[in-house]
């Protein structure tokens, strides 16, 4: 018999309580209980970091926690980070405006990685921009886009401030 | 009229959705009742199959079914992959069956596939299946998988051979002996995968009422999974429909056929009920097709001045344990090899080798790297040894601009002799060089080696086929609320089709992009179409797209001039509005849909047909040949082997660009894919062919801080092959990157005299030759 | 690659954690999960039972005790990056810390499951080995304390029993002043080193080297002391070819091989890399400036 708890998990601000099974990864229970399938899933080994969500306010890889773990924590994903349904976030908007994507599956992890990172650091170099992307894999831009988008994103966050 | 949108460095229309986490890729479908599939997979890489029990995994929680070869339908059970691209040089076109029940050829090839209402469940029953194997030697590396007594890569051959063929032009033999100087050398690439961040996915749903079969594929090609499972399963073409959602990254492996695409359809349909089957990271370094190993014994003759007269050799290519597509990679690599360069004589003995590793098919590059590889690092021995700057050899031996169109002599992969349609080959090098500092360059090596410091840099030029036929259609069509939307045959995996096409459709209608929708990837809103593959879509959709919106242009102008009683050459359309040229008279295209709907009772304006739309599928009369030029400068620190990539630039040549911004992500992502073949990418196997780096934790992409910028300055030579003059972009990157990297890992350590013939080359193997150096 | 069925236990003390332990025969203790997890989603772990100690609160403590500082098994990677404490007092750990994966895996991985796991080439564990700490495990009704040049049994194996857990590791303090480098190198940015090196000196005024501690991880099964090279040290005004001659010490080291990494580069790298630390941190003891020892 399959070893199941219910839990409650706050989740870009709504709470989504159910019943699961205690080995279910955290990154299973956001995509396919809670439908929220921004988050994605590359290596399921701790690796690629297409799976980093924002846990109480710190990025980490959500295929190497266990929902249970998350039980009455916060957590913010990509849907979350968009002011609005029409508005983009700044960082968002300096990755459309500077190529940060294509396929656009690295993305969440890339986004919800700078968002903490900007925060920490507001005006950084780029040397630090591609440290701090480094547990992030991203096979279609070679990083450039993204490095850009980040340093940019810097000078709009900083403007906006 | 609105700024002009063709050329302009447009942002990307696909992007908003995926910021926002609103993309839909295969597995974020959530069907009613659907169940989850996990496959049991060969552990062995070579093994007969004594016998299967699926009793324990059947009765393991949540299990709906468990199908091993011998539960499927008689007619599928000895089915294999339909055989793409026959070639007659092909003498053992091994294909893999849709489960394997008798002798399994490689580790990862599936045997049974269990099916649950969790993948959780479905993983935990696929470990019940027992299966008693006997376990054979496997053949590893593709050399010596070719010498006597060496094991069978399948126990019914008597040898390793799955093709062979010579290509060539000229008298090599006479060229040799007439040359100034000849150099051999051997020369080895190494198996690298696409690795998509996001894995192969598939999801059926059979609908009994309308007796139709939907399948969500994370594929480059869904009309060639249309038409496989058509032709594998029998089934009418009129009941399947596929669809390519968002793909998160192709690269190549993406395009071919797999046998997980047709079971699990064939499974969907039995169960009745929608079936999911997500590949995790260990089934897709096992079981999704890889590309590059080769050996090559070349050799080269010059004359005096370093002019080219041959070059010849032979290649053992790699092709895994099956060949779903025949010898496209070493075929296009033996093509490649002449390059931009007046090549007066070539021959190549091409050998392919079956080996017991999972199948090779085209991976970015396409055969192209290896091929590039082995040339250049030629010209760098023939330099070094004539004494003559290496870029200066290369500039003494490129095609002249004049003479374009230029033919090969060679017969490309579409059948059609290989004629380079235009490119500027000179001014290419010559603006690599510029942007890199070429000239600069021994200068900054003094300085730095006064410094202690090792640097150096390594140029390589390369010619790429692209804009591969037979077509890639379009439907245009202006909708009655004057949106326009775009129908498109090939997915999206990254590449931007959405803004693309719509750049080439908007300024003919006076609109932005926004106002355009483009559907792609579904093989039930167009009739025809091929797929995502060998950088064609811009050539062969973006003219299908002018084609077919020249002829809407034309259709709204006729039914407006009706519309207003005026003369059609007296009109023309702007901001999306048919007017009258010189007056205030004017009627916007969404009145203009309107009125080609039809009105019962009414004839349509004009006499025309219904709708403002039209179709066209463009065909190439052959491929057109983007061209590049790498420069590339690094540091090597020669006491650990780390190699710092200081500066890479890259001229490149694709022809009239539709989105600067475009191409130069394609450059640049195809770029950090060359340097993981050069550097940190590496799929090792034990002497049986088991894989042993199966993990990203062993197997290394490279990450952002080891990627470089890269310097990307554009040569546009328009091709004359298709209306817009547009060339492929998607794959120029990787192709020359490690032999401009390996030359300049080469040229910073000269101090040491190393010679480096092979790729990827690790930290210790640097060490290694700094150490026999010393 | 999902984790395998087992029975999840979530105890809020230290005391039930170790009952649970010892009553249980096939269990895994999940810390920080960030080399547990992977274990689990590819199964090559199978425990019929997970002891998730992340909900106990008391163990995650970074605590000055003056001549050491004690930090708790559960203390996050990402503390360790953050906390003054260990940059003042321990200036070693900062400075490999920055190497421990990247900012997500250290948001979880905690100090006491890095030491568990024992991987060879592991930050943590090597400036642990240089310091010369002390790791205490708990089990059912007992406690003990291990000396670090105890703690390594073998390839990823700690001296403690399957029914005991780490609780806290005591990490002295050097004098104020000292000299201190962790170097290493890894094939990219935030992958586990092939080879490490971490030294710490103590120089007196006048340039004389007091106390010397060289550490090399990732060559033999566990991180290693190469005491042979911090005798050579002791009494030695520090320079360049003094160093040189040290660090060639390190190839002597009875060195793992691997498909990865042969034992000669591992010996190699470590000499290098033992090179460049020894000259690091005798800068930093000297002047603050620092000696270029390529
Ligand atoms: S899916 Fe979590 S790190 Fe790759
Ligand atoms: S955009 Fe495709 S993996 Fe990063």
């Amino acid at each position: 018999m399959s070893d199941r708890r219910t839990i409650s998990v706050t989740i870009n601000g709504e709470t989504f309580e159910r019943e699961v099974e205690t080995r279910l990864t955290l990154s299973d229970f956001i995509r396919h209980e809670c439908l929220l399938t921004g988050t994605h899933v590359g290596c399921e080994h701790g690796v690629c970091g297409a799976c980093t969500i924002l846990l109480n306010g710190q990025t980490a890889r959500s295929c190497l926690m266990l929902a249970v773990q998350a039980d009455g924590q916060e957590i913010r994903t990509v849907e979350g980070i968009a002011p609005n349904d029409q508005e983009l976030h700044p960082l968002q908007q300096a990755f459309q405006d500077n190529h940060g994507l294509q396929c656009g599956y690295c993305t969440p992890g890339m986004l919800t990685t700078l968002l903490e990172f900007l925060e920490e650091n507001p005006d950084p170099t780029e040397r630090e921009v591609r440290e701090a992307i480094s547990g992030n894999l991203c096979r279609c831009t070679g990083y450039q886009g993204i490095v850009a988008a980040a340093l940019d994103a810097a000078k709009r966050l900083q403007a906006g401030a | 009229m609105g700024a002009k949108m063709f050329g302009a460095r447009v942002p990307r229309l696909e992007d908003p959705r995926l910021l926002t986490g609103r993309g839909s890729y295969t597995d974020d479908f959530h069907l009613p009742g659907m169940l989850e599939a996990a496959f049991v997979r060969s552990p062995h890489s070579h093994a007969k199959i004594n016998g299967i029990d699926t009793s324990a995994a059947l009765a393991h929680d949540g299990v709906v079914a468990v199908y091993t070869s011998a539960d499927l339908p008689e007619y599928l059970r000895d089915k294999t992959v339909p055989f793409q691209v026959p070639n007659p040089a092909i003498s053992q076109p091994f294909q893999q069956r849709l489960l394997e029940g008798r002798e399994v050829c490689f580790a990862g090839e599936p045997i049974a596939l269990v099916v649950a209402d969790t993948r959780y469940n479905a993983e935990d029953a696929a470990t019940l299946v027992e299966i008693d194997y006997d376990i054979l030697p496997g053949a590893a590396d593709c050399k010596s998988a070719l010498e006597d007594g060496a094991p069978m890569c399948h126990s019914t051959s008597s040898n390793n051979e799955g093709a062979k063929y010579i290509v060539g032009y000229g008298d090599v033999e006479k060229a040799f002996a007439e040359a100034h100087l000849k150099h051999r050398e051997e020369y080895w690439i190494h198996r690298g995968g696409g690795f998509a961040i996001e894995n192969r996915a598939v999801v059926a749903e059979y609908d009994e009422i309308d007796d139709m079969l939907t399948i969500w594929s994370a594929t480059q090609s869904p009309f060639l999974v249309k038409q496989n499972v058509v032709d594998m399963l029998g089934w009418e073409s009129d009941k399947v429909r596929v669809i390519a959602p968002d793909v998160g990254g192709g690269f190549g492996p993406k395009t071919v056929y797999y046998v997980e695409e047709a079971l699990i359809p064939v499974i969907a349909k039995d169960l009745g009920r929608p079936v999911k089957w997500i590949e995790d990271r260990r089934e897709n370094f096992l079981a999704t097709n890889m590309e590059r190993d080769q050996y090559w014994e070349m050799e080269i003759a010059v004359d005096a001045d370093g002019k080219l007269l041959g070059v010849r050799g032979k290649m053992i290519h790699d092709t895994g344990a099956y060949m779903p597509w025949g010898i496209i990679s070493p075929y296009i690599s033996a093509t490649t090899l002449p390059g931009p360069y007046v090549l007066p004589t070539y021959e190549l003995e091409t050998r392919v080798a079956l080996t017991n590793k999972v199948a090779v098919t085209p991976v970015r590059g396409a055969g192209r790297p290896q091929a590039v590889f082995a040339m250049e690092r030629l010209m760098d021995r023939a330099a070094d040894k004539l004494g003559l700057d290496r870029a200066e050899i290369r500039r003494r031996n490129l095609i002249p601009t004049e003479e374009m169109p230029y033919a090969l002599g060679l017969i490309f992969r579409d059948g059609k002799p290989m004629t380079y349609d235009s490119g500027d080959y000179p001014k290419c090098q010559a603006e690599a060089l510029r942007i890199a500092d070429y000239d600069g360059f021994r200068a900054r090596q003094e300085t730095a080696r006064a410094e202690g410091r090792h640097i150096g840099i390594g140029v390589a030029n390369y010619v790429e086929g692209t804009g591969l036929g037979p077509f890639e259609g379009a439907t245009v069509r202006i909708q009655p609320s004057g949106r326009i939307c775009i129908y498109t045959g090939g997915g999206d995996s990254g590449q931007g089709h959405w803004t693309t096409l719509a750049q080439v459709c908007a300024d003919k209608f006076g609109v932005g992009v926004e106002d355009i929708d483009v559907q792609k990837g579904d093989t039930g809103k167009i009739a025809s179409g091929v797929g995502t593959f060998a950088s064609r879509i811009a050539v062969n959709a973006g003219s299908s797209v002018h084609l077919a919106s020249n002829e809407v242009r034309e259709k709204a102008i006729k039914v407006a001039a009706h519309m207003l009683e005026a003369a059609e050459e007296d009109m023309d359309i702007e901001d999306g509005r048919v007017f009258v040229k010189g007056s205030d008279l004017s009627v916007p295209l969404s009145d203009v849909a309107r009125a080609v709907q039809g009105m019962p009772g009414f004839s349509l304006p004009g006499g025309v047909e219904p709708g403002l739309e039209a179709t066209h599928y463009f065909s190439p009369s052959q491929s057109s040949y983007c061209n590049g030029t790498a420069v590339v400068e690094v540091e090597v620190d020669p006491d650990t082997g780390y190699v710092d990539i200081l500066n890479y630039s890259m001229a490149h040549d694709s022809g009239t660009l539709i989105n600067p911004f475009v191409v130069d992500g394609q450059v640049q992502g195809a770029v950090a894919q060359g340097v993981g073949n050069a550097l940190l990418e590496w799929m090792i196997y034990d002497d049986n062919a088991n894989p042993v780096s199966a993990t990203f934790a062993e197997y290394l992409l490279p990450s952002a801080p080891e990627t470089p910028n890269v310097d990307v300055t554009h040569v546009e030579s328009p091709t004359p092959i298709n209306p817009l003059g547009v060339k492929g972009a998607g794959e120029g990157g990787t192709i020359p990157a490690a032999a401009a990297i390996i030359a300049a890992i080469e040229d910073a350590l000269s101090p040491w005299d190393v010679q480096i013939s092979g790729a990827p080359l690790t930290p210790s193997m640097i060490v290694q030759k700094v150490h026999s150096g010393r | 690659m999902k984790p395998p069925p087992f029975t999840y236990h979530d105890p809020r003390s230290v005391d039930d954690a170790v009952a649970l332990l010892s009553e249980k025969d096939n269990a895994k203790l999940l810390a920080g999960g960030q080399s547990l997890m992977p274990m689990l989603n590819m199964r090559f772990v199978l425990p019929d039972d997970v002891i998730d100690i992340n909900r106990i609160e008391d163990l995650s403590y970074i605590r000055d005790d003056g001549d050491a500082l004690v930090f708790g098994g559960m203390v996050r990677q990402r503390d360790i990056e953050f906390s003054g404490l260990v940059s003042q007092k321990i200036p070693l750990m900062k400075e490999a810390i920055l190497n421990v994966g990247h900012r997500q895996t250290r948001t979880r991985g905690t100090y006491g499951g890095s030491m568990s796991h024992l991987d060879p080439s592991a930050e943590l564990p090597t400036v642990s080995m240089a310091q010369d700490a002390i790791v205490s495990v708990r089990k059912k009704g007992g406690e003990r304390d291990i000396a670090m040049a105890d703690f390594p049994m073998g390839y990823m194996t700690p001296s403690f029993d399957l029914d005991e857990m780490v609780t806290e590791i005591r990490v002295p303090i050097w004098p104020e002043g000292h000299g201190y480098a962790f170097v290493e190198f890894a094939r990219r940015h935030g992958d586990y080193a092939i080879t490490s090196s971490a030294v710490l000196l103590d120089v007196a005024d006048g340039g004389k080297i007091t106390k010397a501690s060289i550490t090399v991880g990732g060559v033999g099964p566990s991180p290693l002391r190469v005491t042979a090279a911090e005798e050579g040290l002791a009494g030695e005004t520090g320079s360049a070819d003094l160093f040189t001659e040290i660090a060639e010490k390190c190839r002597e080291i009875d060195a793992m091989e691997d498909v990865y990494a042969p034992a000669w580069y591992r010996q190699h790298l470590a000499a290098v890399l033992t090179r460049r630390a020894l000259a690091k941190a005798y800068s930093r003891a000297v002047n603050g400036t620092e000696m270029n020892l390529r």
